[in-house]
């Protein structure tokens, strides 16, 4: 079958695959470009495990396919953290142990880091809300909701003494 | 200094430097950066994509399999159907192993809907699972059952010719097993009671819900050599059973466990694993197959679907005279369901005269359960706990002191015949009766439920390395798949007892080539077991470092001996020598003796029970019959909590575990005997919207049979919620709620039926 050419913006980089037009771009972030990241829990946008952000929107990425991504800018957990430098989500999950098998982890990093950055004081219930589309097996979700708003606080104080 | 110790190592009392605090996890970094390896996420070079084809009937007779169109297809490598796993030796002798062989590709009959019957390796996805709908395969549909009670009846559907001939009188019946457990005389106690409670329950078939489908990656080398590399809670299990599936020696097979995406029992038994390393090897490539989630759901293991009457007798002080229960498990396919453990536990809370419990293990079309997190215990722990509440509302006794009066204590005789050696359930139901929630009040359409929980807990076969290196810093390498942090755990014990720092340790999981053997991670056994051998090991090496130091300073080495994270002269005749670090000794080792290592073997005992009493207020809507949890307290004994956020996290884990198996979870059938809910759509984990924050409390009761009084904690904690929210919802509702899930539908079908015989009694 013919593959579809595709250049796209995926963590700032400029990036050209060839895929099949029924790939999803999961399929293509995980087997042609190797970013193993995003997980595949259940293929059908239920679990949230794969999430990323096309275009700042979240989206769950065995949901769209691989052709779509065409000029879009794509943003996935390999490019949450900044060199060395960790995203105060993921320093929060690792202090609160907010994570145990860490599959789900990713899903739901990309998902808080979005949920932060439009509404940097959420209440408990909408953390609850934001993040019921990711499913998490392992923790009974209550740590994950304390270092998200753990995160968010931090944040807060920082972007106010900036 | 004797240099082995013998276990088991019993409990000291000590002050802890490290262990009881809350470190990052070694492995924390790699699982928020997206670095972790999960079981899909490598590659061989090149690879092929496998996929499996799956029964659509719930039972029939595959008359033929013809594969002729498939292997002709472009860029199918290799097809594999029950002609390729011919019954070997190891097998013929083991319905065990036969079983396994069975499920994972199906012979004469397919036994349920998502029972594999071939599959293919083709050069990628695409291919592989176009090729599947080549292969024609021939089905004759038989009769079939899915519910425990109807597969007991005489004129069932009959799985296997060859089973439950006890039961079926002569004849073959779907009744593979029974088992009893007991003291006492419990007619004579029931004779006794002023109050008896008898009722009957059932409770729906959960499936583990990990996250991470199974995933593994076989790579076959033409000489029958080769690697698998699998998400599994087991590796060594696994390298066992496929290598006796398959006709191949032990030691030619290196399993390497990736990070796992959960698995709360649920990896604890193959299922793709042997049919990748045959692909592998017919096709001469490595080969990595990945359940889709529908496959998890139709072809993994759920855990049993149980039907169960439990009566309990009290005098009016309210003390226990009998407890009689009669547990009814279907485990799918094949013999083994957990209602031997069920039946063991389902009393373990109590100390009774007279007690009971018959168990009977039923074959159903349903996929070979799985363990899933106390295996057998929560579903015989409703139906106890939903009595024993109303035994103590019939006697107008505070369900906590009900529970108290008659609970299990030190050293008392269990129902399943040994005595406990120290445990603490006491402890936790007199810290429960304290807790803020349990003193709250309530609001309108709420009410308050109380269960109590058990978990035996496993020690098992357990194999550690530690090697110390040149900078002072050590790798520990354990044989038990991290599920849930336990690697930290492991990294503080080791630096409590080297007293270095938890950094200095890097714990990792070592393949099957590079340890003894371990039992898989499994009856919360990793901390407890993994972590006595890690001491032990620590202190292997403290042994030897002493005998370097006594080297180096030319004195016996009964002369030295290591305190403060240093070996220092000890004794009379030691001479005055300044202490030596465990980094100065690790930088000298290459010239004082050579590698510095300390490993442990040990089949592991006195892991130590653990017990849990749950609080749940939980909120009905009357109209829709939707049930809320408004708050919920977990209170379970650990020993030692190691890692505590660890410790409230499996506390926290089991506790929803068990909400979505009381509220939502369950396997629906159509008429057909097909899964109706095999998604995540419609089969429904708790999200997190759903739920409010568990409160926890740690009690920490020193097991006597871990050198820190660790016990195990992963499963107890799954064991009291359906119970305790069955008691809740049941105040609620103000009728007793016997059948779990209490969905919607179910729910709402009780208060109307409820109110009717209201009206009808009026």
């Amino acid at each position: 079958m013919t593959k579809t050419h595709v250049t796209t913006t995926i963590n700032g980089d400029t990036v050209e695959y060839l895929c099949d037009p029924q790939e999803t771009l999961l399929d293509v972030l995980r087997d042609r470009l190797g970013m193993t990241g995003s997980k595949e829990g259940c293929g059908t946008g239920d679990c949230g495990a794969c999430t990323v952000t096309v275009d700042g929107e979240i989206v769950c990425s065995c949901l769209m396919l691989g052709a779509e991504a065409e000029g879009r800018t794509i943003g996935t957990i390999e490019g949450m953290a900044e060199g060395e430098m960790l995203h105060p989500l993921q320093r929060k999950f690792l202090d609160h142990a907010a994570l145990q098998c860490g599959i789900c982890t990713p899903g739901i990093l990309v998902a808080a880091r979005t949920l932060l950055e439009r509404n940097p004081e959420p209440s408990e219930t909408e953390v609850r809300y934001w993040l019921a589309g990711n499913l998490c097996r392992c923790t009974g979700y209550d740590k994950i909701v304390r270092a998200v708003m753990d995160a968010a606080e931090e944040m807060r104080g920082r972007n106010h003494a900036a | 200094m004797p240099l082995e110790t013998d276990f088991p190592q019993g409990y000291e009392k000590r002050d802890f430097r490290v262990v009881g605090k809350r470190p990052v996890r070694p492995d924390g970094i790699d699982k928020v950066t997206g670095r972790a390896r999960f079981g899909a996420d490598t590659v061989a070079p090149g690879m092929l994509h496998g996929a499996i084809l799956r029964s659509p009937h719930a039972h029939a007779r595959i008359k033929s399999i013809d594969t002729a169109k498939a292997e002709a297809l472009e860029g199918v490598k290799a097809v594999v159907t029950r002609d390729d796993f011919p019954i070997h030796d190891a097998v013929k002798e083991d319905r065990g192993l036969l079983d396994i062989l069975v499920n994972c590709m199906a012979r004469e009959k397919a036994l349920y809907d998502g029972h594999a019957v071939a599959a293919v390796a083709a050069t990628d996805k695409i291919t592989a699972r176009k090729a599947l709908k080549l292969i024609e395969v021939e089905y004759e549909v038989l009769g079939h059952v899915i519910d425990e009670d109807l597969a007991m009846a005489p004129d069932a559907p009959i799985l296997h010719d060859d089973l439950g001939y006890d039961y079926g009188k002569g004849k073959p019946s779907n009744v593979a097993g029974r088992t009893e457990i007991g003291h006492g005389d419990v007619d004579a106690g029931f004779a006794a009671a002023d109050r008896v409670v008898e009722r009957s329950f059932k409770t729906g078939a959960a499936h583990q819900g990990y996250i991470e489908p199974h995933a593994c990656l076989a790579n076959i080398g033409a000489d029958g050599r080769g690697e698998l590399w699998c998400c599994t809670q087991g590796h060594f299990m696994v390298r066992d059973t496929v290598t006796q599936l398959l006709g191949m020696d032990v030691s030619n097979l290196r399993v390497t466990a990736s990070e796992i995406g959960g698995g709360f029992g649920g990896k604890t038994a193959v299922f793709i694993e042997p049919v990748a390393v045959a692909l592998s090897r017919k096709a001469g490539k490595p080969v990595k197959i990945v359940m889709d989630r529908h496959e998890v759901f139709r072809a993994t293991g759920p855990t049993a679907s149980a039907s169960l009457w439990v009566k309990v007798g009290a005098k009016a002080d309210g003390t226990i005279t009998a407890a009689d229960a009669l547990l009814k498990y279907q485990g799918g396919a094949f013999q083994g369901s957990p209602v031997d453990m069920g039946a063991m536990a389902a009393f373990a809370c109590y100390n009774l005269e007279n007690v009971r419990a018959v168990g009977y293990d039923i074959v159903t079309n349903r996929p070979k359960q799985a363990a899933y997190r106390a295996p057998g215990a929560p579903m015989a722990a409703f139906a106890v706990e939903s009595v024993m509440t109303e035994l103590a509302d019939a006697l107008g006794i505070d369900p906590i002191d009900f529970r108290l009066k008659n609970a299990a204590r030190d050293h008392s005789k269990s129902s399943y015949g040994p005595t406990y050696n120290e445990i603490g359930l006491v402890e936790t139901l007199e810290a429960a009766k304290a807790t803020e929630h349990y003193n709250s009040p309530l609001g309108p359409n709420q009410g308050r439920g109380v269960a109590c929980g058990f978990w035996f807990n496993f020690g098992g076969q357990t194999a550690v390395t530690l090697n110390v290196n040149l900078d002072g810093t050590a790798a520990l390498s354990v044989g038990t798949p991290d599920i849930g942090g336990s690697r930290a755990s492991m990294c503080a014990m080791a630096a409590e007892e080297l007293g270095i720092d938890y950094d200095d340790i890097y714990a990792i999981i070592g393949d099957t080539a590079s340890l003894g053997y371990n039992d898989v991670t499994d009856g919360s056994r990793a901390t407890f077991a993994s972590g006595l051998a890690t001491i032990q090991a620590a202190r292997q090496v403290k042994e030897r470092m002493c005998a370097r130091a006594a080297r180096i300073w030319g004195i016996p080495e009964d002369a030295v001996k290591w305190e403060g994270g240093a070996a220092v002269p000890s004794g009379p005749n030691a001479g005055d020598h300044a202490p030596l670090s465990f980094r100065d000794i690790a930088k000298m080792a290459g010239e004082t003796g050579g590698p510095i290592a300390g490993h442990h073997e040990i089949s592991a005992e006195g892991a130590g029970p653990s017990f849990a009493t749950h609080i749940v207020d939980a909120e009905i809507d009357r109209e829709t019959g939707r049930i809320d949890v408004k708050r919920y307290t977990v209170v379970q004994d650990a020993g030692k909590a190691v890692h505590p956020a660890y410790v409230e996290g499996q506390f926290q884990g089991g506790a929803v575990q068990g909400i979505g198996w009381a509220l939502n979870e369950e396997y629906i059938y159509s008429d057909k005997g097909v899964l109706e809910n095999a998604g995540f759509l419609d089969y429904r984990v708790p999200v997190a919207s759903d739920l409010p924050m568990i409160e926890t409390v740690i009690v920490e009761k020193p097991n006597p049979g871990h050198p820190y009084g660790v016990r195990g904690v992963g499963e107890t904690s799954i064991v009291p919620p359906m119970g305790a929210i069955a008691n809740a919802v049941s105040a609620a509702a103000k009728v007793r709620a016997t059948e779990i899930p209490m969905s919607p539908p179910r729910m709402l079908k009780l208060l109307r039926e409820n109110e009717s015989a209201a009206k009808a009694a009026e």
